[in-house]
Parts: structure tokens; C-alpha cells; sequence
């Protein structure tokens, strides 16, 4: 039985629970619900939530479960021989499983009986072909052990299916049973419930660290099988990047330090545009500006931070590239010719600064709108102008702030991946010359990951140690940030 | 009277006070133009950041405009039997046999003729030339025609058929005389042709609704790439991120702000969102490719698994919003609705959360158009752009089969090489912004209508 009929028959009956406890309790308190102890809602919901919970527990624990225990019962089916020169057993594996899911899509097609599934042998035919037919492609000829373990994998994944459903179901007509039997009238059925929900909400609020977990996690494991193929010494300094395309065969270089240099270098540039922009526009809205033009310019600029980067990226690539080679190019506007293509630091920093103004200028703002009023009247009061005010008070008193959301706008310069890809170029290099192609740490992950390539060479899993130093680095800026701006607010709280 | 002297020789500002009030002195002069300068900085920042936006738009719009017209040519072709069902028994798996190939002489016999009527010759001494004025998908056009009416086999049809994108871009301004003089696609005299054939409305320009809803194409055909399954995709997408982070965040932000006692693992868990809002969009890219795709086995590309990654991503804003528009509740509904007997749950459930909707409604808008806009995290799970090239068959395969979404089908365009794409790409953007800015209409619209202040 597929998992959307097990789903939908445990909905199903959770929906009769419910009707059926709502039923009971009032039946229980012939007609007057006053004599029962909670509301008949209540009676009807814990009759569904019994049914329902335990049994999508089961199935979610079970799916996680089931696949690690087949694996190891395939893979110990597996003799030393069966693994090709190179190759690891995460490879064969991967085709047992691909052999496995053709041959039910064969027999779903009609084009194999199950009989037929379950005893052909390479010996006699040729599987391959008879998969393709049937539009499951397979890399090579099928082994007669990848055969056997396909086939003995289908048959552990069909018990095991099959004994998940059966335990789903009985948990679930348990639960229903018992809920009902449960229902009386002196039972608390509101208190039960209010505490199943309550677990459900803490479970919501932990999916947060969940998810950090998994980002742990994920770069942890992939980061250390990375380090078992490439020596980590050569990745934090090595001072080449020159990832070879062939796949296997080594002889990448994969130091991470041009990388950093390029990522660090656009940051610079990024900021460099945002932070003055930003700053000179934040004061002025907040204390020059007449309220018409402040409610109007405000939300405009703050319009930048909601256009998505690939809108940024394309504006990088088309428009602000060609302009910029237009002017510092070859044969250009000032004849220097400092600039070959397009893609450069420049164009990327340039285009990641405009980007980044609305996150310094309302940050700012609203640090600057906090410093209180009776600082700025004193400051008047002993004759100082406006800008001296602000020079000399405001900005001071705000200052922490500030450096905050500047570290907070240089974390995001940092991560952000679609302006680079775009307008940065490919080239990772150590140079000084802002009008280069040079690349950063995030359009190397993406131009390592995305293809098929597959996860056990050097080149792939350099990404995820690319993404590890990424997630430091970005959240180091953050932590950082974070820590700053508080203990600047205690001072006035 | 040395000390006297000495006194009045260093007190130099005292030169100050003997000018008038009324006429300013130098260093008040100074401080003044400093004033006025500092003000006129912050000016020049906020008009420099209105000029970037006003760039910015206008660019989009003056390049992604010319993405929505696309040149037709009409032609009228004659749908010989002896060439499309020689039997003559109009059998679909016969007329099946014949492919584009069989087709092409007929279109290159309806343009002859067409020249002729328009009182021209063929310049070229292939017949065949003449037909890289049409886009490569002419043939195929034909054919599905036939194949789609076989009753009509013999008679002489009229066609709409996309120009090539060298004829488009001619029409455009985009390709000149000069531009094609070593493009191996087009030569100057089918421009000479068109120039007449545009005069008598045979070649036109006129608005494209292929590229909204047609599929993405190959790259050497430019003309009929369109946006619409990639729309498909991110609709789907969204399904999922509204699916899961609306009520995943709700109730997240119920308990942290209603339910969860002051202590360490409740900092714990707020720690933690603060920073997950600000963890760079590609490592949840990294995230969605080691969990859901390596461990998990979901299909790459589907808008499923981008669904989820979205999911993660777009959770910390809506559990901030959420949870202040929570706070935004005044606490004497709460404390009226404990007051007449409703346990904690029943005060936030039946009276705080209904309160609170216009303002998470509000946040989870800003959060999905947030994600709608989002690539990278696409990039890494395989929603590449040239994926998408079929319509999902049905709901199950929108969800589970491979398949791209708006942002990443633009980044395809805009990383190819030839520049017919580009104003596809811009096009698309159009597309995006438009979404974007309906989204965040409603959102504002909710917020002004529904708002309330305690």
C-alpha cells in the first residue's frame, strides 16, 4: 500500500475518532454537557489526536530507521570483488538502489511480472537492456551481485513496508480504541489535549534547531571526508585554485585563499559605496528631512533591499559591466585600459554596495531615532549647529549601533552568492587591480555543486568546506553584530 | 599693569564681540557653510540612492519590454498528401512516420510562393536558405498542426510562425546590416527580404504569449523560450513554503512568546533564529543538498525538495513577525478572556491568534515573496533552468518532478551566450517584479485595513 492510501486511511480514521468521541461524551452526559468535564470538542479532539499522533510518529521514525537497516543487510551482500577499480561502496550502493527502482518500474509498466523481477539473472539476461526499455538508464552492465542485492533489496523494502503498515494501522485503531474507551465523563479530556498541543508547538519551535543542527551537521561530515582527500593545511593556505575538471585523477590545487582575497576585496568595494550612502542618507532622513519627503524616500530606498540579487546580478552583468568597461576599458572613455570584460571586482562591488544601502541606512535610522532627544537640546541649547550636533553628540552616542549594522550589511556582502556568480567572473586570483575578474567563496560553491557531479571526489566536497568557512565567517559577523547593538541599548534602557 | 597687558594681548577673541551681530564674522561663516554642506551631503546620499532605484527600474523595463513582442511571419502553407500521407488513409501512426524533416520543403515552397506574390526572387540557390528567416521550430509547428487535424491534410493552411531571433533582433534594432556580416545564421539579403515583407505585413511584431506561458527552449532558438513552466515550478514551491512555514512558524512563535518559560534553552532556541535569518541563503542550498537529497533520497529538482529548502529559509521571518504582532496584542485580552474561565491555551488560541492574523498574514506574504525571489539555494538542489521544458502532467508530478523556478530560469538566460536571451531575461524579470509587487501590495494593504492599535 503506498504511503499517501496508509496517510489517508489514518486521517480517515482519526476523523471518525473525532466525531465518534464527540458522540460518546455527550452520550455520556445525556444531552447535558454541563456534567462533563470539558467541552464535547475537547472529548472528539483527543480521540483524533490519539489515532493520529503515535501512528505518524511510527511512520516517520520508521522511514528513517528502515533505510540504514537495509543498507547494511545489502551492503554485507556485497563481496570486495564487486567494487569497481576506484569506485567506493556509496557507488555500487547507489546502483543497487537504481537497479532496485527500475525494476519496479518495470513491473508497474507491465513490462516484468513480479515473478519475473525477483528471479531474472544477469546470466540470462541482459538487464540493462531490458531496463532501458522501460526508460531507467544504467551507467554500465549490471554486476550478477548488484542484481542480487537489487533484488534482495526489494524484497527487505517490501516487509518492511509492508510491517510498517501494518504497524501504523494497528497503533492507530489502538489509539482510536482506547481513546474512545477513555471518554467518560469525569475524564479531563481538556488538560490532555492542551498538553498534546503544547508538545506540538515545542516541536515547532525546536525545528529552528533543528535546522541548525542539520547546517551542522551537513557541513561537518562533508568537511571531514573532504579533509581525508585533501590535506586541510593545503586548503586554509594554499594560495592556488585550480580544481581539475576530468573528475578522478587528483591534481586540483584547492586553496581557499584567492577565494577569501576575492570575497573580501568585492566586500570592501560593496561597502565602501553602501556605508557612506547609507550613513549621509540615514542622518539626513532622520534629521534634516521634512516628514513629507522622509515618508516618501524612505520606504523608496528601502524598495532596493526587496528586489531579489539575481535582478541585481543581471543589472551587474548587463548594464554596469559593459558601462564600467565603457569608461576604464581598452579604447575607452579615459584610455587607460585598465579593464578587459566586464565581470570584475568593481562591477560586482559596485552593483552589491547599492544593494546593501537600504540595510546601513534603516539600520542606522533607526539607531539614530533611539539616541534620546535631550542630547540633541543640550548640544543646540550651548550653540553648536545641526552638523555639529550631529558629529560630535549623535553620532557618537549611536555609534555602537552603527558599527553593528555595518558588520551586519558586511556579513550579507559576504554570503551573498547571485551578484557574484553573475558579475565577479570566474577567475580565482590574488591581485590588487579592482577592475580583474576575480571570484569569491560563495560562486565557488555553486560552481562546484551544481552538475552532476557526484559527492565522493575532492572537487565536489571542497564545497561543503567552502561552506563551512562561509557559515563561520558569516556568523562570527553576526554574533558580533548582535553583542554590539545590545550593549549599546542597555546604556539608554 | 603687566598682568593687565598681558591679559589684554591674549585675549584675542575678545576682537569677536566688537562686529555686529547682524553682519556674521569669519568662523561663524565657516560653521554656517559647514551646515549647509553636511545637509547637502545627506541630500546628494538620498538622491543617489532614489537615482540607483530609478536606474535600476528603468533599466529593467526599457531592456525587458522588447521581451514581451516577438516577430511572426505569416505564411500560407500548402499541406501536400503526397508528401504528408502518401497511403492517403490518413492513419495517425503513419503520419506519425513523417518527421520535421518532411515538413521543411513545404515551408520553403509557402515562402517562395510568398515571395512571389510580393513580387520577389530568391536570392539564394538553395531553397532551403531562404527558411533561416523562420525560427528552427517552424517544421515542428507544421507538423503538430497535422498531426492535431489530419482532415485538413491538402488543403492550403495559414500559419503564424516565430521569425528566427536574428530576424527578431533586426526588427528590434538589436542585429544590423554589420552585426550579421560574419553571423553564418543570416545573411543581408533575407534583411532585404524582410524589409519588404515587413511593408506588407507579413512580418510583424505583436505581443508574445508564449513567452509567459511557453516552456523554456533550446539554446539556438531563442524566439520561442518562455517563462511559463518555470512560473509552474515556483507556484508549486510556494504551495510548499505556505504549506509548511505558515502553521511551523505559528506555532513556534505561540510557544516562544506565550508558553515558553524564561530560561536557558528558550534564549537557546531565540539565539539560534536571530542567526538563521542572517546565515547566507547558499548554505541552506548546502543544507537541502546533504539532507533532503544525499540522506533522503527526494528527487533532485523537484520543486519539492526547493519547497522545503525555501521552507527552512523563510522560517525566521516568520516567526519574528509573527511573534510581534503576538506582543503587538494587548494584554488585556488575554488577561479578560483567563478572566472569565478560558485556560491559556483557550485565551491565545480563541482570542490573542485571530487578533494577531492581519500582522502574521502580513509577515508571511513578505516571507514568501522573500523566497519567490530567492536562486542560489535552487542552483545547489538541481532546479537548473533548462529543466524546465514540460508542463507537469499532474499535481503529483508539479510537486515531484524536475522542474526550475523563475530566478534560476532567468540566471539560465542570462548566462547564455547569445543576446537574444537577454532581453528574455530582463522579460522575466518584469515577470518577477510584477509577482513581487502584487504580493507585497496585498501585504500593506492587510496591514493599513486591519491594524490595530491598543
Amino acid at each position: 500500500m503506498p504511503l499517501i492510501w496508509l496517510l489517508a486511511a489514518i486521517l480517515a480514521l482519526a476523523l471518525v475518532g473525532y466525531v465518534l468521541g464527540r458522540v460518546r461524551a455527550k452520550a455520556q452526559a445525556k444531552g447535558d454537557i454541563r456534567d462533563l468535564h470539558s467541552l464535547p470538542v475537547y472529548y472528539g479532539t483527543n480521540a483524533a489526536l490519539a489515532t493520529m499522533v503515535p501512528a505518524l510518529l511510527l511512520i516517520v521514525v520508521w522511514l528513517l530507521v528502515q533505510p540504514l537497516i537495509i543498507n547494511g543487510q545489502v551492503l554485507s551482500m556485497i563481496p570486495e570483488s564487486a567494487i569497481p577499480e576506484g569506485g567506493s561502496l556509496g557507488l555500487v550502493m547507489s546502483d543497487v538502489r537504481r537497479v532496485a527502482d527500475g525494476l519496479d518500474i518495470a513491473v508497474e509498466q507491465g513490462a516484468m511480472t513480479v515473478e519475473q523481477a525477483a528471479s531474472i539473472r544477469t546470466e540470462f539476461t541482459d538487464v540493462r537492456e531490458r531496463l532501458g526499455a522501460v526508460g531507467v538508464a544504467l551507467g554500465s552492465n549490471v554486476e550478477p551481485e548488484v542484481l542480487l542485492a537489487a533484488q534482495r533489496y526489494r524484497v527487505l523494502s517490501a516487509t518492511g513496508n509492508l510491517m510498517m503498515t501494518i504497524a501504523a494501522l494497528l497503533l492507530a485503531v489502538g489509539g482510536f480504541l482506547l481513546a474512545l474507551r477513555m471518554t467518560h465523563r469525569d475524564f479531563r479530556a481538556r488538560n490532555v489535549v492542551e498538553r498534546a498541543v503544547l508538545m506540538l508547538l515545542i516541536g515547532a519551535a525546536s525545528i529552528a534547531i533543528l535546522t541548525t543542527i542539520g547546517i551542522l551537521f551537513s557541513l561537518i561530515f562533508n568537511t571531514v571526508e573532504f579533509f581525508r582527500l585533501y590535506p586541510a593545511a593545503e586548503f586554509f593556505f594554499g594560495s592556488t585554485w585550480a580544481p581539475s575538471f576530468s573528475g578522478r585523477g587528483g591534481g586540483s590545487e584547492l586553496g581557499v585563499l584567492p577565494l577569501l582575497w576575492g570575497t573580501l576585496y568585492i566586500s570592501i568595494v560593496a561597502l565602501a559605496v553602501a556605508v557612506p550612502i547609507g550613513l549621509f542618507a540615514a542622518i539626513y532622513l532622520s534629521e534634516y528631512a521634512p516628514p513629507v519627503v522622509r515618508s516618501v524616500a524612505k520606504p523608496l530606498i528601502e524598495v532596493l533591499a526587496g528586489i531579489p540579487t539575481i535582478v541585481y546580478g543581471l543589472f551587474a552583468l548587463l548594464t554596469v559591466g559593459p558601462l564600467l568597461v565603457e569608461v576604464f576599458g581598452e579604447g575607452g572613455f579615459l584610455g587607460v585600459g585598465w579593464m578587459q570584460g566586464g565581470t570584475a571586482v568593481m562591477t560586482a562591488g559596485l552593483v552589491m554596495g547599492i544593494m546593501l544601502i537600504p540595510f546601513v541606512s534603516s539600520l542606522s535610522d533607526d539607531i539614530i531615532n533611539a539616541v534620546p532627544q535631550a542630547m540633541r537640546d543640550g548640544s543646540l541649547g550651548l550653540g553648536a549647529t545641526p552638523s555639529e550636533t550631529i558629529r560630535q553628540v549623535v553620532l557618537p552616542a549611536a555609534l555602537p549601533g552603527i558599527v553593528g549594522a555595518i558588520l551586519l550589511a558586511a556579513s550579507r556582502a559576504i554570503g551573498e552568492t547571485m551578484i557574484v556568480v553573475l558579475g565577479a567572473g570566474a577567475a580565482a586570483r590574488l591581485s590588487l587591480n579592482p577592475f580583474e575578474a576575480m571570484t569569491t567563496v560563495t560562486a565557488k560553491i555553486v560552481s562546484q555543486l551544481t552538475g552532476d557531479s557526484d559527492f565522493a571526489s575532492p572537487e565536489a566536497l571542497v564545497a561543503f568546506a567552502l561552506g563551512i568557512t562561509l557559515f563561520v565567517i558569516t556568523l562570527g559577523l553576526n554574533v558580533l553584530a548582535l553583542y554590539i547593538v545590545r550593549k549599546y541599548r542597555e546604556q539608554y534602557e | 599693569m603687566t598682568d593687565a597687558t598681558a591679559g589684554a594681548s591674549t585675549a584675542q577673541p575678545r576682537t569677536r564681540t566688537s562686529t555686529s551681530l547682524l553682519t556674521p564674522d569669519s568662523r561663524t561663516r565657516r560653521r554656517n557653510a559647514a551646515e549647509r554642506r553636511f545637509k547637502i551631503y545627506g541630500l546628494i546620499a538620498v538622491s543617489i540612492g532614489l537615482l540607483f532605484l530609478v536606474l535600476l527600474l528603468s533599466t529593467i523595463i526599457f531592456n525587458g519590454l522588447r521581451g514581451f513582442q516577438q516577430t511572426f511571419v505569416t505564411v500560407n502553407v500548402e499541406l501536400l498528401e503526397e508528401k504528408l500521407d502518401k497511403n492517403g488513409n490518413r492513419d495517425p501512426a503513419d503520419l506519425r512516420k513523417v518527421s520535421t524533416f518532411g515538413y521543411a520543403p513545404l515551408i520553403d515552397a509557402a515562402l517562395e510562393s510568398k515571395l512571389e506574390t510580393l513580387g520577389l526572387e530568391n536570392p539564394f540557390a538553395k531553397a532551403s536558405d531562404l527558411r533561416k528567416m523562420l525560427s528552427a521550430g517552424a517544421p515542428a509547428q507544421v507538423r503538430d498542426f497535422v498531426l492535431e487535424n489530419p482532415d485538413r491534410i491538402g488543403e492550403t493552411v495559414t500559419f503564424r510562425m516565430l521569425a528566427s531571433s536574428r530576424v527578431d533582433g533586426y526588427l528590434k534594432g538589436r542585429v544590423t546590416r554589420e552585426s550579421i556580416e560574419r553571423d553564418k545564421n543570416l545573411d543581408a539579403a533575407h534583411l532585404d527580404l524582410v524589409d519588404v515583407m515587413r511593408e506588407s505585413g507579413t512580418v510583424r511584431k505583436s505581443f508574445n504569449w508564449d513567452f509567459i506561458l511557453g516552456a523554456d527552449a533550446s539554446e539556438s532558438r531563442p524566439e520561442s523560450a518562455g517563462i511559463g513552466v518555470a512560473m509552474i515550478g515556483s507556484f508549486y514551491m510556494m504551495l510548499v513554503v505556505l504549506g509548511l512555514s505558515l502553521p511551523i512558524g505559528v506555532a513556534a512563535s505561540i510557544y516562544l512568546e506565550e508558553f515558553a518559560p524564561k530560561n536557558r534553552i528558550t534564549d537557546f532556541i531565540e539565539v539560534n533564529i536571530s542567526n538563521l535569518a542572517a546565515v547566507p541563503s547558499i548554505v541552506f542550498g548546502i543544507l537541502g543538498l546533504a539532507v533532503f537529497i544525499q540522506f533522503a533520497h527526494l528527487p533532485q529538482s523537484a520543486p519539492l525538495v526547493g519547497g522545503l529548502v525555501l521552507t527552512l529559509m523563510t522560517l525566521p521571518t516568520i516567526i519574528i513577525a509573527t511573534r510581534a504582532s503576538l506582543k503587538a496584542v494587548s494584554p488585556s485580552i488575554r488577561e479578560a478572556a483567563l478572566g472569565v474561565g478560558a485556560s491559556r491555551m483557550q485565551a491565545v488560541f480563541h482570542h490573542v491568534l485571530p487578533l494577531a492574523a492581519p500582522g502574521i498574514l502580513t509577515g508571511t506574504i513578505i516571507g514568501l515573496a522573500q523566497a519567490l525571489g530567492e536562486t542560489a539555494p535552487l542552483l545547489l538542489i538541481g532546479m537548473v533552468g533548462f529543466i524546465a521544458s514540460n508542463y507537469p502532467e499532474s499535481i503529483v508530478d508539479g510537486f515531484m518532478s524536475p522542474n526550475s523556478a523563475m530566478p534560476a530560469q532567468i540566471f539560465e538566460w542570462a548566462k547564455r551566450a547569445d543576446p537574444a536571451y537577454y532581453e528574455r531575461a530582463w522579460g522575466g524579470i518584469i515577470i518577477l517584479l510584477c509577482f513581487l509587487v502584487v504580493m507585497n501590495a496585498i501585504a500593506i494593504i492587510l496591514r493599513r485595513r486591519f491594524e490595530r492599535r491598543w
